[in-house]
């Protein structure tokens, strides 16, 4: 146990809880805008997949990396697309749709997969860059300032989205159409244009995230590589409270207690993996058992919205 | 009020023998998802350089061309049936069920280790208690996420997909180690799987030479004891009454919560027979990918069978032959079968999708049933 305790450890624990916040980073701060205009996209898992999937395909024939992104986050605007006509147009049980979306990501990923590359294959994904000056500040440097791109995005995201969200028009019109969208609408706020635009950005930003996982954080693809991540990136938005810092605490949280469990099993602490493994998950449910009703949910969350209707 | 207004007419007006708009509603509109799917998989092909047509046509082939394709096909449906019933109880409380998957290892997990365990019980003694325990099992496994939904209001649709992480690790933790088939461990393979179960625990087979297993009859007849149960039983109203009308059921005096968790309970329940079923039919012993995802395709039977337990059953014959099929058509002309993946998640997308239409259309009739029976 005093080889956890050391300052090696502890950095090593610290960088990679920074690289593997950055998916959940993108695709829950992606999902706080989708669900503060009141529409829930469970399908967030699915287009990580695929796109997790379109860029590593882009990556490995191309070579190039941001073509790569610029991929992900154009299956991300399809998926969200897709996503919005079904359950914003056609006002569809969004728990169903979302699931729909997810069944068809992890289907269509792996069937592209099998089709165009076979196996397992790596790529040379983003390279860590070292921010000047502040990369160079002892102990802190390496551990905050020495990541890929990618990661250094994601974390910049947050403040952007909470900008978004609170201090400009844009996200006053977000919130007012997951709160009360019948009011939006009697105000002239075009209520459905509003819920495309928000699903559409969190998709393109799950698209991202998966981006983020195939390209910079393990440089491969496998089939159901996400593993999850995008439906707990959706709980971290409840947790959060549907406010990006909020969701910053979590997707830390999550990201601190696995990879603390990764280097368990590095250095061979001795606790089966399947155990740690569940991990996440347990302290998922737990999350949402603890923060549920603490924040007060957007009103209309869930609720497709009709003209004339309530 | 509805009854009055029925008994005052001859039901034979109220209620036309053959009701259009409900064949409209419940069978072609989730066909035409079905088709429309099936349309946009044939374009993927295309896409694919893959022919659609040799594609399709070994899928049908494989799902019905034969007795051991059609045999197959009620196998594979036996399991989605079970899972969709379980489904359908659920959302007809408004309780989305996403936990097939985990629900149905637990049952798995413990309808092998009982028979392993007590392998000295009479077959007549130890099939039907393992089947029970099995359905326990999962139903336990669904109370969880059940009981948080209920008490605390935790979305259940994330809670029941942890919970299907977790089951998938806690198998995997028990195949690798108390469960590991000992011969494998002799032999020096440390296959990740369990023993075979005593062969008077395994479910008789109907056909000789196919897979078809007794279980299948035991989910046909389930299908009708459920719906029964849900239209003819006042545990069966009360939980629609919570699905359809929280809020007035509150106030009618049902204990909304205990209704919603019990709802979950049962799903589960069913969804661990399924995974008992699986075991003691199909596989006879514990292995990776024991579901199948049955979970999931479930709950796409579920929803094409309009959450009704009998549509379930052409419903889930219909998913069971896809996924024969799709075995067939990888084997035939090397389309991954993870096609029928995709294919089931763009079902998924246009039933949910359809059903502002049948809303729709459902308001529009009754409003033509009160203007003309205020006409007469």
């Amino acid at each position: 146990m005093n080889d956890i305790a050391s300052a090696g450890v502890l950095g090593g624990i610290l960088i990679s809880m920074i690289r593997l916040a950055t998916p959940f980073l993108y695709a829950a701060v992606g999902e706080t805008f989708a669900q503060t205009s009141g529409v829930v996209n469970l399908g967030v898992d699915g287009i990580m997949l695929l796109s997790a999937y379109g860029a590593f395909y882009v990556a490995l024939n191309t070579g190039n990396l941001w073509l790569a992104l610029l991929t992900a986050a154009a299956i991300g605007l399809l998926m969200g697309l897709l996503m919005s006509f079904i359950s914003v147009t056609l006002k569809a049980e969004q728990g169903i749709s979302g699931i729909g979306l997810y069944m068809f990501g992890l289907g269509m990923s792996s069937l592209l997969f099998k089709i165009t590359i076979g196996t397992v294959k790596t790529i040379d994904g983003f390279q860590p860059v070292k921010i000047p000056l502040l990369g160079n500040i002892p102990g802190v440097g390496p551990i905050l300032f020495t990541h890929s791109l990618p990661v250094y995005g994601a974390f910049l995201l947050v403040p952007i989205a909470w900008w978004v969200l609170d201090k400009t028009t844009l996200g006053l019109k977000i919130k007012s159409v997951g709160q009360n969208p019948a009011a939006a609408d009697s105000l002239g706020i075009n209520v459905d244009r509003i819920r495309y635009f928000s699903v559409c950005l969190g998709a393109v930003l799950a698209g991202l995230a998966g981006a983020s996982l195939s390209t910079a954080l393990v440089d491969l693809f496998q089939d159901n590589l996400t593993a999850g991540q995008g439906f707990i990136a959706v709980a971290l938005v409840y947790f959060g409270g549907w406010n990006p810092w909020g969701v910053l605490g979590g997707a830390l949280l999550f990201s601190v207690v696995n990879s603390i469990q990764l280097w368990m099993q590095v250095l061979g602490v001795k606790i089966p993996s399947d155990v740690a493994v569940m991990l996440p998950y347990l302290l998922t449910i737990a999350a949402l058992t603890v923060t549920v009703n603490r924040v007060r949910q957007p009103a209309a969350l869930n609720k497709p919205f009709e003209r004339g209707e309530s | 009020m509805q009854a009055k207004k029925a008994a005052s007419k001859p039901p034979s007006l109220r209620r036309p023998i053959f009701d259009w708009s409900n064949i409209v509603l419940h069978f072609l509109l989730p066909l035409a998802g079905v088709l429309a799917a099936l349309l946009i998989g044939a374009v993927m092909l295309i896409i694919l350089r893959a022919d659609p047509v040799a594609a399709y046509a070994a899928m049908v082939n494989g799902a019905v061309g034969s007795v051991s394709g059609i045999t197959q096909s009620l196998v594979k449906a036996t399991p989605l049936l079970l899972v969709g019933l379980g489904i359908c109880i659920a959302f007809r409380a408004n309780v989305i069920n996403i936990g097939g998957e985990g629900q149905i290892i637990l049952g798995a997990i413990v309808a092998t280790w009982f028979p392993l365990t007590f392998s000295a019980w009479p077959g007549w003694l130890l099939i039907p208690v393992t089947l029970i325990l099995g359905f326990l099992a999962g139903a336990a496994w669904g109370f969880v996420p059940g009981i948080l939904k209920a008490r605390l209001r935790v979305n259940e649709i994330l809670s029941t997909i942890m919970m299907n992480s977790i089951a998938q690790q806690f198998m995997y933790l028990l195949i690798r180690g108390p469960l590991m088939d000992p011969a494998g461990i002799a032999a020096g393979t440390f296959l990740a799987q369990s023993a075979r179960i005593p062969e008077q625990a395994t479910l008789p087979r109907l056909i000789p030479q196919t897979l078809l297993h007794a279980g299948a009859i035991l989910a046909l007849a389930l299908a009708v004891l459920v719906y029964f149960f849900l239209w003819r039983t006042t545990i069966g109203y009360r939980i629609r009454a919570v699905g359809l009308n929280p809020d007035a059921s509150r106030y009618a005096g049902i204990n909304v919560p205990f209704y919603q968790a019990l709802s979950m309970t049962l799903a589960g329940g069913f969804a661990g027979l399924a995974g008992a079923i699986e075991i003691m039919g199909v596989q006879h012993r514990l292995l990776d990918g024991i579901t199948s995802g049955y979970g999931f395709t479930g709950i796409v039977a579920a929803l094409l069978g309009s959450l009704h337990p009998l549509g379930l059953i052409p419903a889930s014959i219909l998913f069971g032959g896809l996924l024969v099929g799709a075995n067939e058509m990888q084997r035939a002309v090397q389309v991954p079968s993870s096609l029928i993946n995709a294919i089931l998640g763009l079902i998924v997308l246009f039933v949910s999708g359809s059903a502002l239409w049948s809303r729709r259309w459902e308001a529009r009739r009754r409003l033509g049933v009160q203007s003309g029976e205020e006409k007469s």
